[in-house]
């Protein structure tokens, strides 16, 4: 193969069989992509042991630079897509993948992206079972941008939403905020924190299995694009009530809360691509919080806030005052995920 | 986090509150509400996101003084650095927070829609090294700001002369506090008890520049930090003054400010820099002494003169209350458009622009208790 991604390699012909062959179905290698059918052909009677409602979600990846401390396009694009499915309790199980590629990419970085995509996905337990790839000319695209679909199956007995969020209930992380912006920032901007800060980027099925059992938890988001500020904003979309987030409670990396303070930014703003919010009656917060804890994921897992009847999203300060939260009217960064 | 966490003890800042509500008592109450200024729209976004304000005594109220650069920048300048900006040849580069400040045909950011190569830099020097890389392009830095960034736009431009790197040029809109500071307390309706005057300027030029505000128009002020406990201790220093009659430029930011200020820096500024005759602040007016030029031995890298844009004479809309919110005469909330029309993602108002303009402080944490 040429060293260097050409128009060739996705123009349906040879190069492109010997790219979908030698790289895609031997790296994601599983028994549904190597039929080589138009489409991945699945089991129905497998899904239907779990549940009977299919989970579906799909995101696109365009993050700038590809390889940053913590993960890459690919893993993130795994995580990413994975996570989404399993925010309502469906264990993600299958992903498509759809690649476009900019004319010139070296092989070795798509290569390098595709194996840390298999090794994500082994570790979530997911297949990539479908795919595609598009070339286009140089300068139409930014390297790589990479697309995924995921679907799992929800357990029958689980229906959690937002809509069930009631006034007492408590906001719990699940780990550090704002690790994966102030990563791609850092790494941007030169601030010159290296080797102290790297994404969370990870999958969070492990955290929402650990949560399945236990009866008060209402619903879980997992706290990516503006943060912990755009979730709270969705949940009070939702439920019309009000939430208040202890700013003392916040877990956060030393690393990351000086990046924030040295520029003036909300760390509740900054996207984070490995960590979930999980509204839970009070009843259950403590049981939810120690078994997010007792995963690797959620090891630094904390309740945050409660949820109110003010129909506000505020943060309680230091000295007992509390201030609006409100979505910020700028993207701070963009083409973080 | 160290020099976070000890400055934000909330122990600490009752203890002072308590000093200040006793000192408080020594004061006749003819004398109150005392109208403090925090000059500096950093001590502003401080006093707002920890709710300072809230904490202290009805007898105390804060006028948000002019020093936010993004704030008092005129539309004209904006339509001038824009109309640079959109020059084929140019990479423009700007600190990140005035890309969204709005000229009479939107704002940089706006500019940068339509195609213009606007980039946001942490460091004049940043924007150097981009025309070092770029040596076919014309790379225009925004230097904006007080005597806290001027320091470095001036070893920049040393850089630049030094190297001969003669695709890089300046737009100069540095700008300096005290003609403003001497301004406002002229009128004479403007009822001013005391300053908290800003630390970072201060740590450029020290306290001297400030003593004819003691000496002149007998007003206490305290130089003063960032941190929450660092205004609260300065409200009590200026308190204090005001219930012994003292007349004062104190120093609370001692750990930063020296008397004499930073010499290098100083040398630095007056090497590249002039005073300009007048420079116009949005919402004040033109300010006799207040703006700053390059001066003829740095005239080369002057972008105005290199690109000659045409001048602009575009004002503020007349509903636009901005002028009266810095000078203490209003609050934000007693402006008609505030939180109606003029917004952070609308911004008609210059303050509404910068997260340390007094309106953008009210607007993101107050503004519920107002509507």
């Amino acid at each position: 193969m040429s060293k260097r991604i050409t128009l060739a390699h996705g123009s349906g012909g040879a190069a492109m069989a010997q790219l979908i062959q030698e790289l895609f179905v031997e790296s994601f290698s599983n028994s549904y992509l190597a039929k080589q059918e138009d489409q991945a052909r699945l089991p129905m009677g497998e899904l239907i042991a779990h549940g009977e409602q299919l989970a579906f979600s799909t995101d696109s990846y365009v993050v700038d630079p590809i390889f940053f401390p913590g993960g890459d396009i690919g893993k993130l694009a795994v995580c990413g897509t994975a996570n989404d499915v399993a925010m309502c309790g469906a264990k993600p199980q299958f992903l498509s993948c759809g690649f476009i590629l900019e004319e010139g990419l070296e092989l070795s970085v798509l290569q390098q992206i595709v194996c840390s995509m298999a090794q994500t996905a082994e570790q979530a337990g997911v297949a990539i079972v479908t795919g595609d790839t598009k070339v286009v000319a140089k300068g139409a695209a930014d390297k790589i941008f990479i697309n995924t679909s995921g679907i799992g199956v929800i357990p029958s007995n689980i229906s959690w939403g937002a809509e069930q969020i009631e006034p007492g209930d408590q906001i719990i992380v699940s780990g550090t905020i704002a690790d994966h912006g102030a990563t791609i920032l850092n790494l941007r901007e030169s601030l010159g924190l290296d080797g102290e800060i790297e994404s969370d980027c990870q999958p969070l099925y492990p955290i929402v299995s650990a949560l399945l059992p236990i009866s008060g938890v209402k619903t879980l988001r997992d706290a990516t694009r503006g943060g912990v500020t755009a979730i709270m904003h969705e949940f009070k979309q939702i439920s019309g009530y009000g939430l208040e987030v202890n700013e003392a409670d916040l877990p956060l990396a030393p690393a990351v809360r000086g990046v924030c303070e040295l520029l003036g930014m909300d760390p509740l703003n900054f996207a984070n691509e490995g960590k979930l919010i999980a509204i839970v009656s009070k009843g259950s917060a403590e049981q939810a919080l120690q078994a997010m804890r007792a995963t690797e994921a959620g090891a630094n897992a904390a309740i945050i806030g409660e949820v109110n009847r003010s129909g506000r999203i505020t943060v309680k300060g230091c000295f007992g005052g509390s201030r609006l939260l409100d979505l910020p009217s700028t993207e701070p960064l963009p083409r973080i995920c | 986090m160290q020099y976070v966490d000890e400055f934000r003890d909330p122990k600490y800042a009752r203890l002072i509150i308590e000093r200040i509500n006793q000192t408080l008592e020594a004061i006749p109450e003819s004398r109150k509400p005392l109208q403090v200024m925090e000059v500096c729209g950093g001590h502003t976004h401080t006093i707002f996101k920890f709710g300072i304000d809230q904490l202290l005594p009805d007898s105390i109220e804060f006028v948000h003084g002019p020093g936010c650069p993004v704030c008092v920048l005129p539309k004209s300048r904006l339509d001038e650095c824009i109309a640079i900006a959109e020059n084929p040849q140019v990479i423009f580069c700007t600190f990140g927070d005035a890309i969204r400040a709005p000229g009479s045909s939107g704002s940089l950011q706006d500019a940068r829609a339509r195609g213009a190569d606007v980039r946001i830099v942490y460091s004049p020097l940043d924007a150097l090294a981009l025309a070092q890389q770029n040596p076919d392009r014309e790379v225009v830095f925004f230097g904006l700001g007080f005597e806290t960034t001027m320091p470095s736009t001036a070893m920049t431009l040393k850089q630049a002369k030094l190297n001969k790197i003669d695709n890089f040029s300046l737009f100069c809109q540095h700008i300096t506090i005290t003609p403003t500071l001497q301004c406002l307390l002229e009128p004479g309706d403007l009822r001013l008890d005391g300053f908290l005057m800003p630390g970072h300027v201060s740590m450029i030029i020290g306290s001297e520049p400030y003593q004819f505000i003691a000496n002149q128009y007998g007003k206490p002020s305290v130089i003063t930090g960032f941190e929450p406990l660092d205004i609260l201790q300065a409200l009590l220093m200026l308190v204090e003054q005001i219930a012994e009659q003292r007349c004062e430029v104190e120093n609370q930011y001692k750990r930063i400010v020296q008397p004499q200020g930073n010499q290098q820096a100083l040398i630095a500024m007056q090497e590249v820099f002039e005073a300009q005759q007048r420079s116009e602040w949005r919402g004040l007016g033109d300010i006799e002494n207040s703006g700053i030029q390059l001066n003829k031995e740095y005239q080369a890298f002057d972008a105005e003169v290199k690109f000659c844009p045409e001048k602009s004479t575009a004002k503020d809309p007349a509903e636009c209350r901005c002028g009266e919110v810095l000078t203490g005469r209003c609050k934000p909330t007693d402006c008609s458009i505030f939180a109606t029309s003029c917004r952070p993602d609308n911004a008609i108002g210059a303050l509404m622009v910068s997260s340390e303009g007094a309106c953008a402080a009210y607007y993101q944490y107050r503004r519920e208790e107002h509507q």
